[in-house]
Order: C-alpha cells, then structure tokens, then sequence
C-alpha cells in the first residue's frame, strides 16, 4: 500500500491544478455565454455569480499553485490541514446563519403583524424556510462532513489527501454551490422538492463537485498506509456514495430553457412524491446520519483515549442501518394516494431501523466505559455523549412516529417540527459541536481550548434551548393534532382551523425562546474557537507535532 | 470468527467496500419506486383529468416559487375528520399531471387540495393581499406584491413543451395557443371566441364539462398580474375529478 505514496503525489499536484483550472475556467465561459442570453433575471443573476466567483477561484488557484515564499502547498511530508482549518470556520459561519434564519422565521410564525413586510416577497416565510433548512443542513452540516470526513481520513490513512488541488476544488465547489442555493431560494428559485430545493443548473454543479469528493476520497485510501479501512471510513463512504445517487435520481427534471433557472421535475403526482421522499428521508439516512456517525467513531475514541466499544457490533450497526434505512421513505406519505404496499413496506422498516440505530448509539456511549468521570470533566465529551442521547431518542421516537395510526396523529402537525429538531439540534448539532471543539486546538496546535467555561455555557444554553424547542413543539402538535379531529356532542368538528392556530400562539413565542438560546451557545462558541485559534487564554502553543505521524493511537485500530 | 475474517475482505478493499455500499443501499429503492411506474392499479382510472391551462400552470409556478407547500399540503388524507374539514380524499389521479407534485409534509395552515370554488375570488384577492384583514388570526405573510407584478408569460410555449416531454398530454393545438389561451382566462368578455376555443380545447382532453374558470382574478382588468395568475390556480385544485362517477369500491381501485 505504502510503496507509491510519496512519489505519486509529486507530479500529481501540478497536473491536479491544471484540470481544475481547465474546469473552472470551461465554468466560468458557459457562465458567461449563459449571462449575456439569460431568460430571466434570476438565471442572469445566478450566471454572473457563478462567473465572477469561477474566475476569482482560478486567479486564487494561480496564486496558490505558484507557491508562497517558495513553499510547495501541496508537500506529501505534511497532512492537509489548511483546507480543514477553513472547513471548520466555514461550518461556524454557516451555522450561525442558519441558526439565525431560524430565529427570524420562528419570530415571524409568533408576531406576522411584526416580521413580515407586504411588498418584499423575499423576506416571507416560503422563502426563508428552505434557506433556514439548507444553510442548517447542506451549509452548517456539509462542511462539518467534509472538513471532518478530510481530516479524519487522512489520520486513518496516514496519509496526505489524494488529488493535490481537487480536495480545494471541492470545499469551495460546494460552498459555491451552498452561495447559489442560498441566494435562489431569496430570488424565488426553487424545485418545491424539501431538501433538494436547487434548480436543475446548481444541482449538476453539486454532481460535478460530489463527484470529485468521492474520487478525493477513494483516492486517499487506495494510498493509505494502514492495511484495513478504519470504521469511521466506512461510514463516510457510504454518505458520500448514497447521496450521490439520492441526488442525481431524485433531481431528474427537464428544464424549459438552457438559458433559464426554471425546470419541471421527470415524474410526477405518486411517483415523484415516493421518489421525494426516498431521498428526503435518506438525505436524514445518510447526510444527516452516516457521516456523523464517522465523527462518533473517531472524535469520541479519540477525545476519551478509548477503542470503539464493540468492533463487531459496529460491523453488524453498519450494514444492517445502511440496508433498512433507505427502505424507510414511504413513511412520509401515509394514508396518502400511494399505494398501501408501499405504505407498510415504509412503516415495517422503519421500525425495524430502531435496532440498528440503538445499537450505533450503544457503540458510541460505551466507548467511555472505563472514562465515565470525562462526562463530568470534559464538557466536549459531554456534548458528544448528550449527542448520542438525543440520537436514541429520536430513532426511537422515529419508528413510533412511522406507525400509521401514531402517524395519523402527528403527521403534518408540529410534533413533526420538534422531532426533525431533537434530531439535528440534539444529535447532528451536539455531535458537530464536539467534533469542531476537538479539532480545534488539534489544527492550530493549542493546548487547550480558550475557555472550558466557555464550553460549559455553550452546553447549558444549547440543552436548554432545545429542550424549550422540543417540549413547545410537542405540546404545539399534540394540541393540533388534536383538536383537528376533535367533535362536538352533535358530531360536528369542534374547532375550525384558525383555533387550532391559535393555540399554538404561546408555544410559538416558548420555540422562539428556544431557539435563541441555541444560537447564543454557538455565538459563544465561535467566539470561543477563533481566541483558541488565536492562542489566546489556555490555548497556548503545544509542542509541533510532526506529519503524517506514525499510527497516532492504536486504541483506534479496532480493525487489528 | 469465520464472519469477521470474511469482513476483512472489504475492510481491505476500498472498491469492494464502495460496491458493496451502493449494491445495499439500492435494494430499497427499487423495490419500493420502480414498480409504482409499470403497476397499472397505482392511478385510479377517473374522468375530469385534464393538464393545467398556461394561466392555471403560471399560477401553479408562482405557488412554488413562493414557497406555498412549506406550510399548506395538497393530500386530504381518507380520515373521517379530513373528509369532512376539506373534502373528498384526494386520489392519486388527481396529482398525476403535478410536475412536482405538492403533497407537502405540513399544514401550519390548511389543506388547499380542494380550496378550488369554495371562496370567491375576491376573498383570495383580499386574503392574499393581507391575510389579517379577512381571518385576524392568521399567520400567513401578506403577498399584496403579486397584485402589482405583471405576469411574464414570453417563454410559456416552452414551459408547456418541456412537460409535454415529462408525459403530460398538451397538443400541438395546445402549445400553439397557449399564449391566447392565457390571455383569455384572464380576460372575461374580451374575446368570445378565443375563451370558447380555450374551453374546448381543455375540455376535450377532462371529457368533462364545467373544469375551466374564466375570470378577472385580480378585479383589474387593465392588465394580466401575477395574482391572476395563482388565484387561477387555486381556484381549479381539487375540483377537476368528477366523483359522481368514481367508484372507490371498484375492485381496481383497491390498492
């Protein structure tokens, strides 16, 4: 394995930037030829963006490829961090954006005469929802998927990230693509598919950089220096492997124009709904999932000092949750006009799913057996354990929701809204949160963290805001969900649709509160990450540790 | 152990491991997806279908655009409660022409599967236009700029071409005129003939009379808006499929 390594890279990193520049520059001429015969502004809008920033990125690619200070950027003797180090300050970023689109929407379900403005339709709720769910999801998530799944592979591997300037062309090819997103959804650019909003130009975009992510990936470990692949990498492949396929599948559509943003899906009605949802509940399979459980089984190991609990039972969690969970889509449309065999199939699954689910969580918590005192000294491996407590608790809340007659209840009411939220502030935030809090100090070699006190803040806010979040929301959907299908003594629908919005006032505004307090533990957060970066406080220098450094852990080798 | 050591193989073979990932996790959706295209009980067999009109489908665009399906499903579910608060449930027929379709997956306000007809157009003018001013309670963000908007309708015989490549069953007759077609939806009593040759040309395909609404959505008539436009395409959901002839017994409409 080890016997190509260091030579292979050598002229790899020249002819590497020269296909990406060739890329970028082909881009940044059909941007430009589809910016002087755009079909409408938005289109004409989205090509000069996409133009403007190519260009940027091939004159920056230029000076970085030309060395500073006669350093080679792309030396083999040194792992990858740079492009880490700018993943980690493009996931705070993100982050607290998208927390903050949350605050603004949550404010303007609870005060409309207040939030929202007549005249600018791009300020509406529509608009703002999808922003909020992908700058959560897609822009906060994303990147904390790939700087991690990037640092992680190449510890793992022992070795440098393959492809020289390709993994460049994917953090900022995906956080291009996250800019265009972004801004259609205010410019009323949209698929209406949840989750996969982006028009038909930036999906094939996203395509091109998945592509490069994969082959970044794959690369890394067929030079890795390590006979077996590390379990977190299995996870990590099977996210970037499956959403590329949800993606391409679940984006088929045929645009009106070449030269216009809009475009109509391939399939329709029945079809289209169940392929939606296959993708819209794997998009939590595998986004939301798999490639944070690669963080669980490399940052918690790692942080206690512990093997992974249980080898062959993250063996027997991998396969089975990657087989059943995509298995589990139809139960979004229950009592829908899908057929009642997909239905079950959905359902049957999807309490089937519980298992593996739990038992990923058991991997995880018990990793700490013999370093349960960290849960009181270590606010990081707090978070993280927490992470995987919200995790049990919403794939257990998961398949009780899929039942259909429990779904019956829940479904299109809030109750929705607080599961989906105890999953991705609870488990994906947490599990997130501690994955950035390792890394930094690791990447700016500090000692500490800034401030401990700090994190015990962040903590308590974070759990705090979540628990006012999903306690409101329960109440919110449980009351709707009831009185919906609440009658009178004369058999008659007791209330009309406006009072069952109405009841909801007060836990609106007890949500909001929630969410506030969510995004002041991650303005604290950042704060507390750039001064650790700046090795300000405890974080003071550690000792430079020298790279690609031998087997750094074996306790991490489960696969020895 | 044999087990494990039969595990090493893919832990040491990082394309083994890459095929066998795809081969796994593809199993689901094709069992799942792939026969809903050739079961031919998946869509009900129903009278009154029809594609949309340009104005209805400018609508209809307009409603995604806006984002409309984040708080207002299209599916009234076959439960007593949703029958009675919104209609008859909705069948997968109804959606079959729905690129996308508009299920939704919340109702922070209500179904709007059948909203068709059941409020004036002047109460979803107002409605639009503030919500407040006609249900106080409300939560819905005011939409009073599509009053303002004129209508761009240049490109809709292309609109109109790319989901007649999708299945849907526009005519060359269809496309020819849709820029007419559009026209006189929005306009009562401008052009007789064309608003009858819109009529037949859309009723034709329903075999059903009665599923085209010609109005003056917006209540003004000195040009066509983008609230014509979604008006229009609230005004027809839910109302095409005629259920006194839909027999939701019938053995091949169990599913």
């Amino acid at each position: 394995m080890s016997s190509h390594l260091s030579t292979a890279e050598q002229p790899g990193w020249g002819f590497s930037t020269g296909t990406v520049s060739l890329l970028a520059g082909a881009v940044a001429l059909g941007a430009l030829i589809i910016a002087a015969n755009a079909a409408d502004p938005m289109m004409a809008a989205h090509a000069w963006l996409f133009f403007f920033l190519t260009v940027g990125g091939l004159l920056i690619t230029g000076l970085w490829a030309g060395g500073r200070n006669g350093l080679n950027p792309f030396d083999p003797a040194f792992y990858e961090d740079t492009i880490v180090k700018f993943g980690v300050a493009a996931s705070m970023f993100w982050g607290i954006a998208g927390f903050l689109v949350g605050l603004i929407i949550a404010l303007q379900l609870s005060f409309p005469g207040v939030f929202y403005f007549p005249e600018l339709g791009w300020t509406n709720f529509g608009r703002l929802r999808p922003l909020h769910t992908s700058a959560v999801i897609f822009a906060f998530g994303g990147n904390v998927l790939i700087a991690t799944s990037f640092y992680v592979v190449q510890r793992t591997c022992r070795t440098r990230l393959a492809g020289g300037m390709w993994p460049w062309f994917v953090f900022w090819g995906y956080n291009l693509f996250i800019v265009i997103a972004a801004t259609g959804y205010l410019l009323g650019v949209t698929q209406s598919r949840e989750y996969a909003e982006p028009e038909w130009y930036a999906d094939l975009w996203l395509t091109l950089v998945w592509v490069a992510y994969l082959l970044v990936f794959l690369g890394t470990l067929w030079k890795r220096r390590e006979p077996h692949i590390y379990v977190a990498n299995w996870f990590y492949l099977s996210f970037i492997v499956t959403i590329a396929m949800l993606h391409i599948v679940n984006n088929l559509a045929i645009p009106v124009s070449l030269t216009g943003s809009k475009s109509y899906s391939l399939f329709s009605g029945v079809q289209d709904a169940l392929t939606q949802w296959w993708y819209g509940h794997n998009a939590v399979g595998f986004f939301l999932t798999t490639g944070f459980l690669a963080m669980m089984y490399y940052f918690i190991p790692k942080k206690v000092n512990r093997p992974v609990y249980s080898y062959r039972l993250s063996i027997v969690h991998f396969w089975s949750l990657i087989f059943i969970y995509i298995w589990a889509g139809p139960h979004h449309l229950h009592y829908t006009a899908l057929p009642q065999w997909a239905q079950t199939l959905g359902m049957v699954f999807s309490i089937m799913l519980w298992m593996p689910s739990w038992g990923g969580m058991i991997n995880g918590v018990m990793t700490l057996s013999g370093a349960w005192d960290k849960l009181r000294t270590d606010p990081v491996v707090r978070m993280m354990i927490v992470a995987l407590a919200f995790y049990g608790m919403s794939t257990f809340e998961g398949p009780l929701m899929s039942v259909r007659a429990v779904n019956s209840l829940s479904h299109y009411t809030e109750w929705g809204i607080a599961h989906v939220h105890s999953g991705s502030m609870g488990w994906v935030g947490f599990i997130s949160f501690g994955a950035l809090y390792c890394l930094t100090p690791w990447l700016w070699k500090r000692k500490a963290l800034f401030s401990t006190a700090l994190v015990e803040w962040h903590f308590w806010l974070a759990t705090l805001g979540i628990l006012f979040y999903i306690v409101a929301m329960y109440v919110a959907g449980i009351t709707e969900g009831f009185m919906w299908r609440a009658y009178n003594e004369f058999g008659f629908l007791e209330y009309s649709f406006i009072e069952t919005v109405k009841a909801k006032h007060i836990m609106y505004i007890v949500r909001t509160a929630g969410g506030a307090l969510y995004l002041i533990g991650a303005l604290l957060m950042a704060y507390n990450l750039v001064r650790t970066a700046l090795g300000h406080g405890e974080a003071r220098d550690a000792e430079a540790v020298p790279a690609p450094a031998p087997a750094q852990s074996p306790a991490l080798q489960p696969a020895e | 152990m044999s087990f494990m050591k039969r595990h090493a193989a893919v832990e040491r073979h990082s394309l083994l491991l890459t095929v066998g990932i795809l081969a796994v996790v593809s199993i689901g959706g094709l069992v799942e997806i792939a026969p809903l295209f050739y079961l031919e009980n998946t869509i009900e067999k129903v009278q009154g279908m029809r594609p949309f009109t340009p104005l209805e489908l400018k609508g209809r665009n307009i409603y995604i655009r806006e984002g409309c399906y984040t708080c207002h499903s299209q599916m009234v579910r076959p439960l007593r409660d949703e029958v009675e608060r919104y209609g008859h449930y909705s069948l997968a027929a109804e959606s079959m022409y729905d690129h996308p379709f508009q299920w939704g997956s919340k109702r922070t306000g209500p179904d709007l599967a059948r909203v068709g007809n059941k409020y004036s157009d002047e109460w979803h003018l107002d409605h639009l236009i503030d919500p407040r001013s006609v249900v106080p309670d409300s939560i819905m963000p005011p939409y009073a700029f599509l009053a303002k908007k004129k209508l761009q309708f240049d490109g809709i015989e292309d609109d109109l071409k790319a989901l007649r490549l999708a299945g849907v069953p526009y005519t060359d007759d269809m496309i020819a005129n849709a820029r007419a077609d559009l026209v006189a939806q929005a306009s009562p009593n401008m052009d007789y003939d064309a608003e009858d040759a819109l009529v037949a040309r859309y009723e034709a395909i329903a075999e059903r009379k009665g599923t085209l609404k010609i109005s003056d959505y917006d209540l003004n008539p000195a040009e066509i808006t983008e609230m014509d436009a979604l008006i229009a395409y609230l005004q027809m959901t839910g109302t095409l499929v005629d259920f006194s002839t839909y027999e939701a017994d019938d053995l091949n409409n169990r599913r």
